[in-house]
């Protein structure tokens, strides 16, 4: 019968079929164009005046023509920014078991303590005397990190890990000149199982990289190590626990054979959220070390906030430290600016780091108190382990299935005559709603899958994630290949062209060609 | 046809007269994905047996290539840089990354055959 209603009364008689619209939207979900596609260039959302009587003073370079920004109101703004969002995925939105990366959830109270406007609303030159709460904030911060570390000193202010893996060897690099090392003490010993930011922060400072092999159980045997270490060993870079989630169970060894050849130790906390009042770096020889406060206590990354990489230093290099700091006297908290007077090497920010981190850690600290803290390493680590439990027996473990860190590492020999690679695998978490895990990282492991749940998640949550990744796995193993080589079927876009993109890449949106029009 | 060695970190070297061609096995680039960025290094560069030669990167990794015995570079591959795509497509042909003199031609005896290299690969897997 005909539908005089224009509505169709029954599937099939829908206009369009049932995987595409006529917008392109999915239900609620929008398709969202590039700015510039949707923006219109006669119009603007905001009505300036024209500037009356303006003698432009640039010499004749002035721009003559259009800036070419696209015009659209407010309204058409906010939504193309939020219809953005939406496809965001994030620690809000689900499990994010990146590993390497401790996405861990962001307390909303950290948000709220740093919207005090006495933190948010203040200014860098503002007089410090006026500031002296958040100046007593960043000594609190510094005392937490360097109680926790069993270090003597903090450098606050770099802004990222690999920033402050940078401060932390600019320092290293400092004390070796100061001893008249310079010329001399040129190599750097980095592992195999390294972030890969650490060989490229000793290169970045002239240091020569030299690789530590990786012995059979995934860890750096001490007598490789002996046998690189000479008098022209700055230092060694080490990550610990290492990116194949395991514990360096020979790291004091290391350090002892590092500085009797003279060098210090470097250690990446990228991973110290596996330790946290468990064990103190300080304790381990530990020369310095940078933490990211955007992983182990809880602040926002990953596009959601900026990084903060403070770096802990021991006896040794505490007064090669970067100004600015924070001093305490009679009079209150003063920032220390000037490296006149003192063994600085110098400042690798214009101002003094992310207050807005500070103030989240601190808050992050405060809440949890020095037992919660451990206790959230504690969970991080049985959380993997509990991942590692229950998929041992249809994915595979490079190193044996024994416990691991806070991060659990598989390979890709699963997967072996299946047809579906770990990047195949990866794409098919995606349709299942889940962001995929670190994969082809470490390098030292073939078709690397790391798996960091983090403390965040309930037991319900890691069921509900192991019980995917076994359906995924058994259809893998059944021959359902299709499932992921083809996969993501559901994103917003599906696979890219990851190869043409490095290859080729596209940089620099342009505007198509315009459309010539018939004449009526 | 000139005589190719193998090394473990799966470069191939082939012999013609007292220099060689050096590229990555068949093997490698399978396993590296579709290679996207081919770092050379400078004509005259004066390389030890195992270092650096030249640097690989795929879609997966960046990789070094290794010299597979010692030598000066005397030619490389620069086509590579605006098509990296030939060490996928013909590694042991189109696809080599440097030419070497070779500081001592006996250094090639300590590298795998053919032979040996096939064996060495299947074991891998």
């Amino acid at each position: 019968m005909l539908n005089r209603q224009g509505r169709p009364t029954a599937p099939g008689l829908a206009s369009v079929s049932a995987h595409e619209t006529f917008t392109g939207n999915k239900a609620l979900l929008q398709e969202e164009p590039l700015l510039f596609e949707i923006g219109r260039y006669d119009v603007t959302g905001v009505d300036l005046d024209e500037p009356q009587g303006f003698t432009p003073r640039l010499g004749g370079l002035e721009r003559s023509d259009g800036i070419g920004l696209p015009g659209l109101s407010e309204p058409e703004t906010m939504r193309h920014f939020v219809r953005l969002s939406q496809k965001n995925y994030g620690i809000d939105t689900g499990l994010f078991p990146l590993g390497s990366c401790t996405m861990k959830h962001n307390p909303r109270l950290n948000e709220r303590m740093a919207r005090l406007p006495g933190f948010a609303d203040v200014h860098p030159l503002q007089p410090q005397s006026t500031v002296q709460g958040a100046l007593e904030l960043m000594n609190e911060l510094g005392r937490w990190l360097t109680e926790l570390t069993g270090m003597p000193a903090v450098a606050l202010s770099p802004k990222a890990g690999a920033h402050g893996e940078l401060c932390g060897m600019m320092a290293i690099k400092a004390a070796i000149e100061a001893k008249g090392e310079g010329a001399t003490r040129r190599t750097v010993l980095v592992p195999d199982s390294a972030h890969g930011t650490n060989p490229a922060t000793a290169a970045l400072i002239q240091f020569d990289v030299k690789p530590v092999p990786v012995r059979e159980d995934g860890t750096v045997d001490p007598e490789a190590v002996r046998a690189l270490a000479g008098p022209d060993t700055a230092a060694i870079m080490l990550t610990n626990p290492n990116t194949c989630g395991l514990f360096e169970k020979d790291v004091a060894k290391i350090a002892e054979i590092i500085h009797a050849a003279g060098g210090y130790f470097y250690c990446d906390g990228a991973n110290y959220n596996a330790i946290v009042g468990k064990a103190r770096p300080g304790d381990l020889g530990v020369d310095a070390m940078h933490i990211n406060l955007h992983k182990t206590f809880s602040t926002p990354h990953g596009g959601g906030g900026p990084g903060s990489g403070p770096v802990v230093l021991s006896e040794r290099l505490a007064a090669f430290a970067p100004v600015p700091f924070v001093r305490t006297d009679a009079a209150g908290f003063a920032l220390v600016e000037d490296e006149e007077g003192t063994e600085a090497f110098g400042r690798i920010t214009a101002f003094h780091g992310q207050t807005g981190m500070y103030v989240r850690a601190l808050s992050y600290m405060l809440s949890h108190g020095a037992d919660g803290c451990r206790q959230a390493s504690e969970d991080a680590v049985l959380n993997a382990n509990y991942v590692r439990a229950r998929l041992a027996d249809l994915m595979s473990l490079p190193f044996g299935n024994r416990p691991c860190m806070h991060e659990v590492l598989f390979d890709d020999a699963w997967l072996k005559d299946t047809g579906v690679s770990t990047l195949d695998f990866a794409k098919a978490m995606i349709d299942e709603g889940y962001h995929p895990m670190t994969v082809y990282f470490p390098l030292v492991v073939h078709g690397a899958m790391l798996v960091e749940p983090t403390e965040s998640e309930s037991r319900a949550s890691l069921d509900l994630f192991i019980a995917t990744l076994r359906d995924l796995a058994m259809a893998a193993k059944r021959g359902d290949a299709a499932r992921f080589t083809g996969a993501p079927y559901l994103a917003p876009r599906r696979r890219l062209d990851e190869t043409r993109a490095a290859r080729s890449p596209v940089l620099r949106w342009t505007p198509p060609a315009p459309v010539q029009e018939a004449a009526e | 046809m000139a005589e190719t060695r193998y090394t473990k970190d799966h470069e191939y070297i082939r012999l013609d007269g007292d220099t060689a061609v050096v590229g990555i096995t068949d093997y490698a680039q399978g396993q590296l994905g579709d290679v996207v960025f081919v770092e050379l290094p400078a004509i005259g560069k004066k390389v030890g047996k195992g270092d650096e030669a030249a640097v690989v990167e795929s879609v997966k990794a960046a990789s070094e290539v290794y010299a597979p015995v010692s030598g000066e570079v005397v030619a490389v591959n620069s086509a590579l840089e605006g098509s990296p795509g030939t060490v996928n497509e013909d590694p042991l042909g189109s696809g080599w990354f440097v030419k070497m003199k070779l500081a001592d031609p006996s250094e090639i005896e300590g590298l795998m055959t053919e032979e040996q290299y096939k064996t060495f690969v299947a074991s891998m897997s």
